[in-house]
């Protein structure tokens, strides 16, 4: 009895309708009340639509572009304080709404299962698990033995003690890595030999420079590890953008763990998830500058930018470059170049869009100029 | 043993710099050669530098030895007498010149409480932290240090006496103002300049209340009966000239009044003003494009000489004219002669600017507002003993800016005013707030400078108490006689047959990119088509080819030049802009072709 009541209202979001229920159920409410609420709610749902002919894409323009203006240049950071330093203000914004490929500060907030996040020391394991150590630093010396034509690496036994890896694992990752050298672990050092029976002394050096960049332990890629506080539980803020190698790290919560690489996001999470990470992403600069801009330009933003299925920059190179009409692309940036590629196609310009109207003085089509006759007019017009 | 150096050039070494410099500086003290000498020993690159160029800037300091300064009461006392000048103090070694490379090596104290023994010069006052402009601010140290740049300059742009010759001189855009006067709260520094010989304000009754809403966003108001009586009225000088150029073949430009023949005449009463020589005689009322200096040229290309035999006739009107929106009073005429001996005529015009809506005040501490109304004066809002302030004054404008020394001249200048005085408002050194506040009551009036206020259009009495006092005012420079501007059709350019630019010139006003912006986000199409349509055209299209056509309106021919007469032409509405895009894409052999179809 009661579900036909909402059933009548399912032109409403399917969100809407479940608070409305909750609501209900827990100020036990008649169906005819309920009704009542369901009429307001929609009465209020239908107020807040757009109208056709609005031109929302220039107010969201304008609504991200004026506050942009007011945006301090370069952000203020906190002496002292442990931060990873993050790109932010107007060069962030810029950076997004551009979709370059790399963001100038690859971060990622790893959250934790629920059962370690809030034990410090877990955490700190963790931390340590993720963050990519090299044999370098786990080095007190490498050494180029000339007379056995060998190399051999000294390790720093409190970082091995602190790092948590035994000398055997060092071995055989190095085993493993370097296909055509030997290893072998003597009483104070580790002895790296190459198989080849003839080589110069150069290809030693080599070898001491790569075992140097050899990858022990951790995800590739991430520099820094930073455990942090944050509503009672403990996250960890890594440098760098290997986000698949993260989630694959035990311990790690994959439904929580964001990085602000939109196209990292994309990549392993898909292209909702690069949506909704270029709207967070938006928001977090727009809010540490004090600005306030309505969400929703902003997700009319990330739509326009990912409703192709990849992530496209409001640049020439992305949607802009995609616009339908010639006049329209020429008016943005490098005009030559698209009028003389529209020359070689022979390109119709159907002056279907606002720009292009404006350029030749017509009405453009949004609001007073939307409207036109159905009706089909027959015979001459004069 | 160290290299040492003479204006940056390599001159030889010296045992020990130390002394050398020591030795220097102290034999430099009231001699006339070396006096003009700074030089340093630098340890750290073990190098003597003495710089003796011109035009390094120097700046005279009190030198001091053990944390004792040179200069002394007896030197305080004698100055007083008139018996010591800064010669003689400069002889003695009390007072030296220090340039920016000798301050590098020196500590200088900003006041005698603060010497120490490791210090080697005193500043003469602490205001020289200040520039000339700034220290005209009084009780600067009670304000915020943004609000004292803008303060002073502001005071740059007041009108005033900006020289006593003005009545002689032929300057563009320049004010004098009627009854300048020195202010009641005054600094050190307005004795120094002789402020007082060329004021550049008045003093003012100002109360800190809103009125109406017509002083929101730092507009005031005026009072008008103040108005009436003379407040801040201020004169505007205009010169007007013109030269007999000479052109080749013996022609030259004639200045009288010209003939009716003349090509461009204007019509008769444009001349009115004229005297039998062309030019206006002194004390003439004339108005915007009235002739002021009549003249007229030889034609532009000889060539339209031989066409039309009648020489007058051919001559060209070059008579310059009272600029568009102004007028005024012909105050001085000149004529001369210049360095290549041709007559010039130099005309000044003069117009008295009596206070109006849009005309910028300011007072002394960065608060600068338009007059945004003039009310009666018997609707001024007035205090218990009758007194309606001159200016209107919005709080508002005080606790985000933090200009406490606004409100506290404001005081400063009740007290000055009530009692007869003028109050010292020297930053650092000022008359106490406290004192002044005393000073206040025994004068009669509440101590924190707030009186009982009643409405002048109700009488009804003002449930809170009116900050009232005077202050000194400022007006500035920027006048809306000079920039009010508005048109509905004139000259358009003749590339684009957009409106020209330019409030001289008649020129539109520009509907620009992000104006456009907001049209569109409003959905005002139709509104905006309407702004843009200032270079609408029709153009015909053949609508085989996709070309402009040609009407012929002579033959009332349509035809198109490629496909002749025998297609349909239609006419359509367009921007020339676009038009002209058009053009140039042709130009460089690219074929923009119009497929048309019915809007409806």
């Amino acid at each position: 009895m009661v579900k036909s009541v909402y059933e009548e209202y399912n032109i409403l979001p399917q969100k809407l309708i479940d608070e409305v229920r909750d609501e209900a159920t827990a100020n036990k409410l008649k169906t005819d009340e309920i009704r009542k609420v369901l009429e307001r709610v929609k009465n209020a749902f239908d107020s807040s639509q757009v109208n056709p002919g609005e031109s929302i894409g220039i107010v969201t323009a304008e609504s991200i572009g004026e506050p942009g203006t007011q945006m301090t240049l370069n952000v203020f950071h906190f002496a002292g304080v442990a931060e990873v330093a993050v790109t932010l203000g107007l060069p962030r914004l810029i950076e997004l709404l551009d979709a370059r490929k790399e963001p100038s500060t690859p971060k990622i907030e790893v959250y934790l299962q629920k059962d370690i996040s809030k034990d410090a020391a877990a955490v700190k394991k963790v931390a340590v698990s993720i963050k990519q150590t090299k044999l370098g630093e786990l080095v007190e010396e490498f050494t180029i033995n000339m007379t056995q034509f060998r190399v051999e690496v000294y390790l720093d036994k409190k970082k091995m003690r602190d790092f948590g890896i035994s000398e055997n694992f060092v071995s055989k990752v190095i085993e493993d890595t370097l296909k055509n050298a030997s290893v072998k672990i003597n009483r104070d050092f580790i002895t790296i030999k190459p198989k080849a029976e003839q080589f110069e002394l150069k290809e030693l050096y080599q070898l001491r420079e790569k075992c140097r960049e050899l990858h022990v332990k951790g995800v590739k890629g991430i520099k820094q590890v930073l455990p942090v506080k944050r509503d009672n539980e403990f996250i960890v803020i890594c440098v760098g953008n290997s986000l698949e190698g993260v989630l694959d790290i035990e311990g790690v919560d994959c439904r929580k763990t964001v990085t602000n690489d939109i196209f990292k996001t994309e990549a392993v999470l898909g292209i909702e998830a690069a949506r909704q990470a270029i709207i967070n992403e938006a928001i977090e600069v727009i809010e540490n500058q004090g600005l306030d801009i309505d969400i929703r330009h902003i997700m009319l933003l990330a739509d326009v930018m990912t409703s192709a299925g990849s992530i496209k920059g409001i640049t020439r190179s992305g949607i802009t470059g995609e616009k339908e009409s010639v006049l329209a692309r020429a008016s943005f940036e490098t005009p030559i170049k698209h009028i003389i590629n529209a020359t070689l196609k022979g390109e119709e310009d159907k002056l279907n869009s606002v720009i292009e109207n404006v350029m030749l003085n017509q009405e453009i089509p949004v609001g007073t100029g939307l409207p036109s006759l159905i009706a089909k007019m027959r015979g001459n017009l004069k | 043993m160290s290299d040492v150096f003479l204006d940056n050039k390599y001159v030889g070494t010296v045992e020990n710099p130390l002394d050398f410099v020591k030795n220097v500086k102290d034999k430099r003290i009231g001699d006339k050669v070396l006096e003009g000498i700074n030089l340093i020993y630098d340890p750290k690159i073990n190098e003597v530098h003495i710089e003796t160029s011109k035009g390094r800037l120097r700046r005279p300091l009190i030198r001091v030895e053990n944390g004792k300064s040179f200069f002394t009461k007896e030197h305080v006392d004698k100055l007083n007498q008139g018996s010591l000048s800064w010669d003689d103090l400069l002889k003695e070694g009390v007072i030296e010149y220090l340039d920016a490379l000798e301050e590098e090596e020196s500590l200088i104290a900003l006041s005698e409480q603060d010497l120490t023994s490791k210090h080697t010069h005193l500043e003469i006052s602490p205001v020289v932290i200040l520039g000339l402009t700034t220290s005209l601010i009084p009780y600067s140290n009670f304000g915020s240090s943004s609000r004292l740049i803008r303060g002073s300059k502001i005071q740059k742009q007041s009108v005033g006496l900006y020289a006593t010759n003005f009545l002689m001189r032929m300057d563009t855009d320049v004010s004098v103002l009627h009854n300048p006067e020195k202010p009641i709260v005054k600094s050190f520094m307005h004795d120094v300049l002789d402020y007082d010989k060329h004021p550049a304000g008045q003093n003012v009754t100002i109360a800190l209340m809103s009125f109406e809403g017509y002083n929101m966003e730092d507009s005031i108001i005026l009072n008008r009966g103040s108005v009436q009586r003379g407040l801040v009225r201020s004169t505007y000088f205009r010169p007007y000239d013109a030269e007999e150029l000479r052109y080749s073949g013996g022609l030259t430009d004639e200045i009288h009044v010209p003939d009716k023949e003349v090509k461009g005449y204007k019509s008769e009463k444009d001349y009115k003003h004229l005297e039998k020589d062309g030019i206006v005689y002194a004390g003439a009322k004339v108005k915007e494009d009235e002739v002021v200096i009549g003249r007229t040229s030889p034609p532009r290309f000889l060539g339209e000489m031989e066409e039309f035999s009648i020489a007058a006739s051919t001559r060209r009107e070059s008579s310059v004219t009272v600029r568009e929106g102004e007028g005024g009073v012909v105050d001085m005429v000149v004529i001369t002669e210049n360095e290549e001996g041709n007559k010039v005529v130099q005309i000044r015009l003069r117009h008295q600017r009596i206070p109006e809506i849009g005309d910028k005040f300011a007072s002394r501490h960065g608060q600068k507002g338009v007059v945004g109304m003039v009310i009666d004066e018997e609707n001024m809002p007035f205090s218990a003993s009758g007194i309606t302030p001159d200016i209107i004054f919005s709080p508002h404008s005080i606790p985000g800016r933090m200009t406490i020394s606004h409100l506290i001249e404001v005081v400063a200048g009740k007290v000055g005013s009530l009692a007869g005085r003028y109050i010292d408002g020297t930053t650092f050194d000022v008359e106490k707030e406290s004192d002044l506040r005393k000073e206040l009551v025994q004068l009669g009036f509440r101590e924190n400078g707030t009186e009982v206020f009643y409405n002048g259009m109700t009488g009804e009495k003002f449930k809170a108490r009116i900050f009232v006092g005077n202050m000194y005012y400022l007006r500035l420079k920027h006048m809306v006689a000079n920039k009010l501007h508005a048109r509905a059709s004139g000259r358009i350019q003749l590339l684009t047959r957009q409106p020209i630019e330019g409030r001289a010139r008649g020129g539109g006003l520009r509907v620009g990119e992000m104006e456009k912006d907001c049209f569109v986000a409003h959905g005002a199409s139709l509104l905006l088509k309407e702004r843009f349509d200032s270079d609408k055209t029709i153009v015909y299209v053949c609508e085989k080819c996709g070309m402009l056509a040609v009407n012929d309106t002579f033959k009332d021919i349509k035809q198109c030049l490629k496909c002749g007469s025998n297609v349909e032409i239609t006419a359509i509405e367009l921007s020339y802009a676009f038009k002209l895009l058009m053009d140039e894409l042709k130009s460089l052999c690219i074929y923009p072709k119009l497929l048309l179809r019915s809007k409806y």
